[in-house]
């Protein structure tokens, strides 16, 4: 009993950590099914046909294509464009900076519903046709945000005396930011990217709001096709995912862990 | 360009600097000749860090010119400016390791040998083991080193140290003077130091220009500074003085004249004495007042209100007659010591002395003296 008692705080934190990840269990574990009916809500028999298959369901493949792409162009576009503002936000003083600190921070106040519905509004007045570019001008919208705050944290860190010995050293204005600002910011911005393209991914609100018929991207397809029973194929895709999202946090932590030995 | 100047000597004409509420540096003219080792020696707020950033190109000057050797360098940008700045908080790039910081000047340069020049520097500095670390790995006074062998390598016309030493303890401060001394003794580059710990100002330059408010208060060598300040700030800032007021008596000789404290005679050298002035403090350091009689006319008699024994020496305060206590630092020499409450004469040289316009505060610049003990 001593023995559960000196272990409680391990016992919480794993029962912490199997309430996380039981869904992703499940929807790997359901990706392997072979599902009686329409519906995969009860594990039949397991089956590699979805995995073999991934395209099976029809719209799918175009869906996730047309979501990847969205979420390439718009985290690329967003950064950029955060960076730039975090950026002048972390380093400048000029008039309306506290207003704009301000507005950067009303899209992630805002609800989605509100945002979506008043996006269409005015993509309406404006003539733009809904569908892919209606959704892509929202959802670089949106990330802006959180990339500046993302980026802006890690400009707060940055040591101005850097630049200033760079400057010193020989460094044009261009080489101080090639050379110096940008690699000490890139973690910063690294992650304002990655953060915006899960966003734009899994965005469904919004994008619903703006797209057209020809325009479904993967959130949307999973939604429409849960009323008709979910295909297999979406838990194979919804594996890889996560997947793919275990690798990248992997990597990351042990760039930063092979920097932190180094520093040790 | 002035006549007669050599040809890296760095010339500050007029260099002003104001911002929107204050003036932090007073049209400043100063000339310091190439392979010299400069001190800017003020407390913090005189302006000595202005200045030095204006030298570096980082700050922009409200007037005034700045030029090395013919070469006007006023209007060009830090990155064109062949002056490099050891900075006070090192700003070494945390991202590169100690050879690529070493070798970023050169190689913005586009220098072939930057690797060979970099690696000769290391070992300059005792470093060459470290080249493959990263700088938060090192210690501060290993991360002191790669800061000055990053702006050394670059042999650049001025080389400027803000406050180089500020962030190392006393033992590792003492053993970088010496370094840093022998380093610019070795590679003969123009070195300028701000500093506001005046021993250190006094260990390592040949000449000092001692910073108040914006304005230079005197420019010299270590020991005249020392020996014959000429304002009550100097004589505070640059260790200690005892200050006592007096009035000069008419006469004397080419050499030496009397002044009067408080119904006593006492000598100093004329060439100590400012000029027309009639009111003066009479100034002479601890270490020269002698307990006991000298022989010599300078000599007061007082009660000992305080001893402090530090090992090499023992401080005393003896009051005078009139209230004012005076330090006097007896040296551990085996001379007979003073007990508390006894009544002693102290004495000094006339030449010990130095007068100074009454005109000033006497405690000007005692206050602002930062105990590095």
């Amino acid at each position: 009993m001593t023995w559960v008692k000196k272990h409680l705080i391990a016992f919480a934190a794993l029962a912490v950590l199997v309430y996380m990840l039981v869904p992703n269990v499940i929807v790997a574990a359901f990706s392997f099914n072979d599902p009686k009916g329409k519906y995969n809500y009860n594990f039949n028999e397991f089956s590699t046909e979805a995995w073999t298959n991934p395209c099976g369901a029809q719209g799918i493949c175009e869906s996730l294509g047309l979501s990847l792409q969205v979420g390439v162009i718009a985290s690329l576009a967003a950064t950029v464009l955060g960076t730039m503002i975090a950026f002048a936000l972390g380093r400048y003083r000029f008039r309306g900076r506290s207003a704009t600190n301000l507005l950067i921070f009303m899209p992630m106040a805002t609800p989605e519903v509100v945002m979506g519905s008043s996006l269409l509004t005015l993509f309406l007045m404006l003539g733009v046709p809904s569908g892919r570019t209606a959704i892509l001008i929202a959802h670089i919208m949106f990330c802006v945000s959180f990339v500046v705050v993302a980026v802006k944290a890690r400009v707060a860190t940055l040591d101005p005396k850097l630049e200033e010995a760079a400057a010193d050293l020989g460094a044009n204005p261009r080489q101080t930011f090639l050379r110096v600002t940008l690699p000490l910011a890139a973690p910063g911005i690294a992650a304002g990217g990655l953060l915006a393209f899960s966003l734009s991914f899994d965005d469904y609100i919004i994008t619903n709001f703006n797209a057209s018929p020809s325009s479904i991207t993967f959130p949307m397809y999973v939604w429409g096709a849960s009323a008709r029973g979910v295909p297999v194929q979406v838990y194979v895709i919804g594996t890889v995912m996560f997947l793919l999202a275990l690798v990248v946090v992997m990597v990351g932590q042990l760039i930063s862990s092979r920097r932190n030995r180094q520093v040790v | 360009m002035m006549a007669g100047q050599e040809k890296g000597d760095l010339s500050l004409v007029a260099l002003t600097k104001s911002f929107a509420t204050f003036t932090a540096v007073h049209p400043l003219d100063l000339t310091i000749p190439q392979g010299s080792f400069f001190a800017l020696l003020g407390p913090s707020g005189c302006g000595k860090t202005t200045t030095l950033r204006m030298i570096a190109g980082l700050e922009e000057p409200s007037g005034g010119r700045i030029h090395i050797g013919d070469t006007d360098i006023t209007e060009t940008r830090a990155y064109q400016r062949n002056v490099n700045t050891v900075f006070q908080s090192y700003a070494l790039f945390p991202h590169m390791s100690v050879m690529d910081n070493v070798m970023f000047g050169l190689r913005r340069r586009g220098d072939k040998n930057a690797k060979a020049k970099a690696g000769e520097i290391l070992e300059l500095v005792q470093l060459g083991q470290v080249a493959d670390k990263k700088p938060t790995q090192l210690s501060g006074g290993m991360q002191q080193r790669v800061a000055l062998a990053r702006a050394l390598v670059n042999r650049p016309d001025v080389l400027l140290l803000d406050e180089p030493l500020g962030a190392l303890d006393l033992k590792l401060r003492r053993q970088m003077q010496m370094e840093l001394k022998r380093i610019q003794q070795e590679v003969g580059l123009t070195f300028i130091h701000v500093t506001h710990d005046q021993e250190e100002a006094m260990t390592m330059a040949d000449s000092i220009a001692v910073m108040n408010a914006g304005r230079i208060e005197q420019l010299g060598d270590p020991a005249t500074l020392y020996e014959q300040p000429r304002s009550t700030f100097v004589a505070n800032f640059l260790g200690q003085s005892n200050l006592v007021r007096a009035q000069v008596n008419p006469g004397g000789t080419d050499r030496i004249v009397t002044v009067r404290v408080h119904d006593t005679d006492l000598e100093v050298s004329r060439e100590h004495l400012p000029y027309g002035v009639d009111d003066v403090w009479l100034g002479v350091r601890p270490e020269k007042l002698r307990l006991g009689e000298a022989g010599g006319p300078n000599q007061l008699r007082g009660i000992v209100r305080d001893v402090s024994f530090s090992g090499v020496a023992t401080q005393y305060a003896v009051e005078m007659p009139w209230g004012q206590e005076l330090i006097v630092v007896q040296q551990n020499d085996g001379s007979a010591r003073a007990v508390l409450g006894e009544t002693v004469s102290v004495s000094w040289a006339a030449h010990h002395g130095f007068a100074l316009d009454a005109s000033q505060d006497a405690a000007a610049g005692a206050e602002l003296v930062e105990d590095h003990g």
